[in-house]
């Protein structure tokens, strides 16, 4: 037994030696951390809640995001790197807008619903129209390139769009105004959670379970999967493939839309970058759950925000690490080479329709 | 000169330059002509632009960084090329420091963040009478370098810091690590100081309100926060902040009408502090390329650029806006007088001293 165990790691390339031994120290690491956390816990089981409801609500908005990945992959297979800039375009539009002017006028305070709902509407409808302009000009030429070339287009789209907003609204931070009704907290099992957060997981809920009955139930989404399937046969069907490939970047900018009003309601500050980091993030919640998979972009969404938030003080903060807040991000991304090196399809698996053979 | 979150740092500083070359007219018969680079306030631009510049040899003198993070880079290129460069605005201690990252041809008019992080470790313990602080930054040399001073100072003081701690640029959600800070092993501090720059210390002033532990800490930001859109963007939260900066309050005639002219060509108040620094070091630049400029046959000057550098680092006792400067042998010129301001209804107003 022993010696078959020798055998075998004496079989192995240098090469796959270390990267089992990275994978024992990663886990070992995280094992470690947490046993010393749990023994010598600095924190009180408020705080634990305080973590996980931060994690949710910053991964609500990731998940919301990671559709937008999630579904143009699906589709056409290609990454769609200007997806950061739809989400930016609306929100940073709606504030300069909408938002600055309705606050300064005293107007949003005395109707902050009404306000909001302009915004949110502003914020849909550029989102969605820039969707269509990158699709209809950047995209489309290129749909039978060979796939790098859409690739590099979309970050050329991205760069274009961030510096085409810069030009129109200044490169500063704007203030999105704080609106007193959703201001402050409330009591939810003992501890008080903010009114945003709790907004954010409503809409987030409400938005992805939507966006899974028009995906699944209507004849829209049916069109789109069906695309997703195969571009050809779905046109031998009928189907209208340009016209689907345009509702289905409409699907991902509307969702993008939604989660600029949220992020602008959390964090009170938008302006032309602020695309970039949140779509990084996005994407790499979608490769998590599963890209091409819509309750995987979801889930991947919400463990990344959840571990961003919890991870440095459960594994790193007992280890003795200085400034281990700011590793928040090695640990985002250390979780997703250890979900792709033991589920290189992500958690859900790859399936908008299904694999392609 | 910077473009982003933290343009108005940028922008100020090369207002104070533009007024400076109005002011002046000519030097030795010949107009001087600007030319503005943009770094977006991160190491690869400082690169970049540094290396545009010292590829250009009709430029004399630099102006520049806004950024210690740029800084960095750039006076390595620039110092490497055998020119010199001046910033206003660059205050991280390492810039300055010959063990650290001190390059021969760096200087600064602006103020080394040691006495900057010692005014507000000053300010918290002895004016405000608080014991126990925490620190932040998010691993620029700017940053770090002032948390690093204001701690250091505080604890020479007899204070305690319970957490020192960093973020990353770019982040959001300041919650989970000002929980951490709020639960750290030595208590919640009653004082927290994030000196870093616009967008994070925006979030983080509004987010520390909203964590439990930390709502009567008092917060502190520094001169990276110091300007009209970060006073926009900090908004509502602004009341109980506090904001360590050059000490404004020139005495002197130059900066009455610095001022008025600062209004009338770019139509506002000066959008950040170190617009005078950057003004001063264009003067030391005007006033040496007096000194050592030589009339050639042609009637073209001929600068050496080693006699400049001589000449900026023998700067003694000039009488500028910012004070009497008197260059050290590791570039460091400033006469550095700071102060700490709150903002009420929108404007940052001079508390102490």
């Amino acid at each position: 037994m022993i010696d078959r165990a020798i055998e075998r790691i004496k079989g192995l390339s240098f090469i796959n030696g270390f990267l089992w031994l990275m994978r024992a120290a990663i886990i070992f690491v995280v094992v470690w951390g947490t046993i010393q956390t749990i023994l010598h816990n600095p924190y009180s089981y408020r705080n634990w809640l305080d973590f996980i409801i931060f994690g949710i609500a910053q991964g609500s908005m990731y998940a919301l995001i990671a559709i937008g990945y999630t579904l143009v992959y699906g589709v056409l297979k290609m990454i769609n790197f200007a997806h950061s800039e739809f989400f930016m375009s609306g929100i940073f539009t709606a504030t300069c807008v909408v938002a600055i002017p309705l606050a300064e006028s005293g107007y949003m305070a005395a109707h902050p619903f009404i306000s909001l709902t302009l915004v949110a509407v502003v914020t849909i409808g550029v989102s969605v129209l820039i969707a269509l302009v990158t699709e209809r000009v950047a995209y489309r030429p290129l749909r039978h390139s060979p796939r790098l070339m859409p690739l590099i287009t979309a970050i050329g789209a991205s760069f274009f769009w961030q510096y085409y907003f810069r030009g129109l609204f200044g490169s500063q931070v704007k203030p999105f105004p704080t609106i007193a009704a959703l201001d402050g907290t409330i009591s939810f099992l003992n501890t008080q959670v903010l009114k945003t957060h709790v907004l954010v997981v409503v809409v987030t809920i409400i938005s992805l379970v939507a966006l899974n009955f028009f995906i699944t139930r209507t004849k829209a989404g049916m069109a789109i999967r069906s695309v997703a399937e195969n571009k050809d046969v779905a046109a031998l069907m009928g189907i209208n493939v340009n016209r689907t490939i345009s509702l289905t970047f409409a699907t991902c900018a509307f969702m993008a839309g939604i989660a600029g009003v949220l992020y602008a309601l959390v964090y009170h500050q938008v302006h032309f970058f602020m695309g970039f980091i949140p779509g990084i993030k996005a994407f790499t919640a979608a490769v998590l759950g599963g890209i091409g998979n819509i309750p995987g972009a979801a889930i991947g969404g919400l463990f990344l925000g959840l571990f961003e938030s919890v991870g440095p003080s459960l594994f790193l903060q007992s280890l003795g690490i200085p400034a281990f807040n700011q590793l928040k991000d090695v640990i985002a991304f250390t979780l997703l080479v250890l979900i792709l090196i033991f589920r290189p399809q992500g958690i859900l698996g790859e399936r908008l329709a299904e694999k392609k053979a | 000169m910077i473009s982003g979150a933290n343009a108005d740092l940028g922008l100020d500083s090369q207002y104070g330059v533009e007024i400076a070359i109005q002011f002046k007219g000519e030097v030795l018969g010949h107009s001087v002509e600007l030319q503005a680079e943009d770094d977006g306030c991160s190491a690869e631009g400082g690169q970049a632009a540094g290396q545009k510049i010292v590829s250009d040899p009709s430029i004399v003198g630099i102006i520049g960084t806004s950024c210690s993070g740029a800084g960095v880079p750039m006076s390595q290129v620039v110092s490497d090329a055998g020119y010199f460069m001046v910033s206003p605005s660059n205050t991280a201690p390492s810039l300055t420091d010959a063990n650290q990252a001190w390059k021969p041809g760096y200087l600064r008019t602006a103020h080394n963040d040691k006495v900057q992080g010692a005014a507000m470790a000053e300010y918290a313990y002895s004016e405000l009478g608080l014991t126990t602080a925490a620190a932040i930054h998010d691993g620029d040399p700017y940053t770090e370098g002032l948390a690093n001073a204001f701690r250091e100072s505080f604890e020479a003081l007899g204070g305690t810091v319970v957490a020192f701690t960093a973020v990353n640029v770019g982040d959001t959600d300041m919650r989970p690590v000002l929980t951490s800070i709020a639960n750290s092993a030595g208590g919640a501090p009653e004082f927290l100081f994030f000196p870093v720059f616009t967008a994070e210390c925006a979030h983080l002033a509004t987010q520390a309100l909203e964590v439990a532990g930390l709502e009567n800490t008092v917060r502190g930001a520094a001169d990276g926060c110091f300007s009209a859109a970060a006073a926009d963007a900090i908004g509502d939260a602004s009341p109980g902040m506090v904001f360590s900066g050059p000490d404004l309050a020139y005495a002197g005639q130059t900066y009455q009408d610095f001022l008025a002219a600062y209004q009338e060509n770019f139509g506002s108040a000066p959008l950040s502090v170190f617009h005078a620094h950057a003004f001063d070091a264009a003067n030391l630049i005007f006033g040496c390329i007096e000194t050592t400029a030589q009339q050639g046959s042609d009637g073209a000057l001929l600068i050496g650029r080693q006699a400049m550098r001589d000449c900026m680092f023998a700067t003694s006792g000039y009488a500028g806006i910012t004070g009497s400067l008197t260059c050290n042998a590791t570039g460091d010129c400033a006469d550095p007088k700071i102060a700490v301001y709150e903002i009420q209804g929108g404007e940052y107003v001079n508390i102490w001293p």
